[in-house]
């Protein structure tokens, strides 16, 4: 075991553990005095500064009651919560309660739920909350959410949890980084591979031809070369910038969750990071995940999943041995990883694994049929076994491209995409590991709306690596009009990834409830991940009068534009608006 | 208001249940929860209680104060200054500086360009500027248009500028831009770039550079037609991705007319040259 550091020391001494329950639902709250617990139904939150050494070097954070992440703030299905949010610093704030299904003007997101809170004032947040399980909630300004103000957000389950356990602990996710976001985002826009620095080089040339020979290896770089695309292009933000946080502890801190032998213990996920995606497992343990965004799903036993950014995933693990089990949370691009460690006592760790190679994106992810031709190539093979790929109903349909991407801004279209939610996706495909796919969720008591869609809309994630801009159907925010949806109408939303990165995409207000190929309803959840040159489809049912921000949720896609505006309400002036969302 | 408002949102689920749960039914293998009889509803659809209408719904604003409000301005402008070469040479007349500098302010459309490269040898400044509007026109490329001015020794020349500069296949990063001047004069120019990774931080960047002159400008030391290249082969170290310094080699050499008035001078047409310097950029 590594020796602790007197930085390391610092920075666990700084940090704790939000610790939900122990013993069969005995509330052991705040064993921390700097990490806390709040429950009740009134709340008081304080946005504002403190100092911050995640890194050895001292940075101001944004923070919710001089925490990051801020305060675990605990309700009850069925209880009517009240929240008077000041706001200390000298920027307007806001918070957003992510995936909370409540009244537009409690969303929290400045210029379309209300006018954000001022700096010295206050706002007062109230809503019935209707649902239970893990969510989170977080700053909708600027950069805000980068630089600290996130924190978890835990419902009880009115009559108590479908999967109860012995031990709950949640586990959040995040990116630090003591680089001023503005700097960060700046960057991006002059060189957007600058934070990239798992590049191919002459070395991996020379491998490739010692590997594959002269011309595969030629081939596969002049496939890549006239598109002008890189395929190591995983993480716009790397662990170049970031530090990853577990709980707001550094890997070096290692959060640490106790539990007893023979116990069953929860561990709720939350991605609260800004730009990244984790691939998470714990070796030796497998997880059982009964809960994504908050909704019960029927239990899948597998070894690893992949979290996008504002997702949230509830698995249980049955630590059988008495030990202590790393819990690991690599960035998909191999550039860092969040850890911690479930331990029977305090003080054990055990052996962290090592990163797994460096993705390479393949022709595949970039929608050409021609998936033979790349390293990873196998993700095809064992697709076309798969059940799923055969009643699909279309396998290899040309999809339309909305006149809107007739644009400079954008660098890639998919024609034919990638269908199906069984590809673990880049860099977890044949890894030896039992990989959790979307295929495998499904919720636990349907839909909450069995009506067929009434119509479709499609929308294509856009963008342009080398420039940074990225948008829906080729226009940014700024260019495009709100999209209007019907009040009380279902519809559907297709999804078709016309880029190379993986974008988690959030509807506020509403749910995003996932379609298999078929159109059978797969999973409900609040944020759902759209692979490299992937279609995926959701049904929504417009329940939710009002303004709604609907988003990537990579906070330097949604800031450079992928960005829109839904607008829910009953009446005409909705129906003309076309398949894509542009007014016809 | 809220319940009146949400009655036509409870008939069409109902409607809508009644109506689909038959084909739902066929199709849903996961759904073990699902109702027995059409007027029950699934456990979900049981538990989801729609929200109410917002109590203070945003009116409408203007763009400029959307974009104040979210603080989320994707027309945002940036701006970025460049050195790709500071470097000093060592050529046949003795130690010269020489600079390759762009500036650019703009949004993801339209753009500002300043660029300069030139030489500073025996305290005599020789080289150009060129401020240029930059237009994106297709994904990888934009137009460039505007003026450009070279000024030396001999009589400084000012030009109208036009041209293209983009990504080419296979990343090799070009310009090409051509010049009308005074009393008929035209010139063109253009330079193609590569960078290959050696490692992440080792990087080697051959680049190409021609030029050619409608018209002999024999007080500049021009000869019309292809006058000028050179090839250059810098290795850099990027101690910061904006900071690198390198070294390298020029072979530059002059051609046709321009070549002769080279060799009247005594001086020779072709010439290697070892260059140290620093890239950076902010």
């Amino acid at each position: 075991m590594p020796q602790l550091s007197r930085r390391s020391f610092l920075q666990s001494a700084g940090a704790g553990l939000f610790v939900l329950g122990a013993s069969a639902g005995r509330d052991l709250w705040a064993q921390n005095p700097t990490q806390t617990v709040l429950t009740g139904n009134h709340f008081d939150l304080q946005i504002g500064e403190a100092p911050f050494n995640f890194t050895g070097n001292k940075r101001i954070g944004t923070v919710v009651n001089g925490q990051i992440p801020g305060p675990l703030l605990r309700w009850r299905e069925g209880e009517t919560v009240t929240l008077r949010v000041s706001n200390r610093l000298a920027a307007r704030s806001s918070i957003h309660w992510h995936g909370m299904i409540l009244p537009a003007d409690m969303d929290g997101v400045p210029g379309l739920s209300f006018a954000g809170i001022p700096s010295g004032g206050d706002y007062l947040y109230r809503f019935k909350v209707n649902q239970h399980g893990t969510y989170w909630y977080h700053a909708h300004s600027r950069f805000q959410e980068q630089t600290g103000l996130y924190g978890p957000i835990v419902i009880e389950r009115r009559g108590g949890e479908r999967f109860p356990t012995e031990r709950d602990y949640v586990v959040m996710l995040s990116d630090w980084t003591d680089l001023d976001p503005e700097r960060i985002f700046s960057v991006l826009k002059k060189h957007s591979d600058y934070y990239n620095f798992g590049r191919r080089t002459a070395r991996d040339l020379l491998a490739d031809v010692r590997k594959k020979g002269w011309s595969q290896t030629l081939a596969d770089r002049r496939m890549w070369g006239e598109m002008r695309m890189n395929p190591t292009d995983i993480l716009d933000v790397s662990g170049y910038a970031y530090t990853y946080l577990m709980n707001g502890i550094t890997p070096t801190g290692n959060w640490t969750g106790v539990f007893s032998h023979g116990e069953k213990v929860r561990l709720r996920f939350i991605n609260g990071s800004s730009m990244s995606f984790f691939d998470v497992r714990i070796p030796g343990l497998k997880l059982t995940v009964v809960a994504t965004d908050g909704v019960d799903v029927e239990p899948v036993s597998v070894d690893e999943f992949r979290i996008g950014a504002a997702e949230t995933y509830d698995v249980i693990v049955e630590p059988k041995d008495d030990r202590a089990y790393t819990i690991f949370a690599q960035a998909t691009d191999r550039s860092g990883y969040a850890r911690g460690t479930l331990t029977p006592s305090p003080g054990l760790a055990a052996e962290i694994p090592p990163l797994d190679p460096r993705p390479l994106l393949t022709m595949g992810d970039m929608g050409h049929g021609d998936h033979g031709s790349s390293d990873a190539a196998p993700m095809d093979h064992s697709r076309m076994d798969h059940g799923q790929m055969n009643h699909a109903p279309a396998a290899s349909a040309k999809v339309e491209h909305p006149s809107t991407e007739r644009t400079p801004l954008i660098d890639m279209q998919v024609d034919q995409p990638n269908i199906g939610l069984d590809d673990p996706g880049p860099g977890l495909r044949n890894n030896g590991r039992r990989v959790l796919t979307y295929a495998d969720l499904h919720t636990v008591g349907g839909p909450i709306d069995r009506r067929a869609p009434g119509r479709d809309i499609q929308l294509h994630l856009t963008g342009h690596m080398e420039r940074f801009v990225w948008s829906f159907n080729g226009q940014k925010f700024s260019e495009a009009e709100p999209l209007k949806f019907r009040y009380g109408e279902r519809l559907r939303i297709t999804l078709v990834n016309d880029s190379m990165m993986t974008h988690p995409i959030h509807l506020h207000g509403m749910w995003s409830e996932l379609e298999d190929a078929s159109g059978n309803f797969q999973v409900r959840k609040h944020t759902v991940n759209v692979q490299p040159a992937q279609k995926l489809s959701y049904a929504v049912t417009a329940d939710a009068m009002g303004r709604w921000a609907y988003h990537c949720h990579l906070l330097y896609h949604m800031e450079a534009g992928m960005f829109r505006e839904v607008h829910v309400e009953s009446g005409e002036g909705v129906a003309q608006q076309g398949a894509n969302g542009a007014h016809s | 208001m809220s319940v009146l408002g949400k009655l036509p949102v409870a008939l069409a689920m109902f409607a809508g249940a009644v109506t689909s749960l038959g084909a739902q039914e066929q199709h849903d293998h996961h759904a073990h929860h699902h109702a027995q009889h059409p007027d029950e509803r699934t456990e979900s659809e049981r538990a989801h209680v729609p929200p109410d209408p917002p109590q203070h719904p945003m009116g409408d604003m203007s763009a400029k104060e959307m974009v104040e409000m979210m603080d989320m301005d994707d027309a945002a402008l940036f701006g970025m200054v460049a050195f790709d070469q500071f470097e000093w040479r060592d050529t046949e007349g003795g130690d010269a500086l020489f600079w390759d500098g762009r500036a650019w302010l703009g949004n993801d459309y339209d753009k500002a360009w300043l660029k300069s490269e030139g030489e500073r040898f025996d305290g005599d400044y020789q080289g150009s500027a060129e401020l240029l509007w930059d237009r994106v026109f297709s994904r990888w490329w934009s137009l460039q248009a505007g003026v450009a001015h070279d000024f030396g020794e001999g009589p400084s020349r000012t030009w109208a500028a036009f041209g293209v500069q983009g990504l080419a296949p296979y990343w090799f990063e070009i310009e090409a831009l051509a010049y009308l001047g005074e009393q008929g004069r035209s010139a063109a120019r253009f330079s193609a770039e590569y960078e290959m990774f050696l490692t992440q931080r080792w990087i080697l960047q051959p680049k190409l550079e021609v030029e050619l002159y409608g018209k002999d400008d024999p007080g500049n030391g021009i000869g019309s037609g292809f006058s000028d290249g050179q090839l250059g082969l810098r290795l850099r170290y990027e101690i910061r991705r904006e900071f690198a310094p390198y070294l390298g080699v020029v072979w530059s050499r002059k051609f046709g007319e321009t070549a002769e008035l080279v060799r009247e001078q005594g001086d020779d047409a072709a010439e290697l040259q070892f260059v140290a310097g620093l890239r950076a950029w902010f």
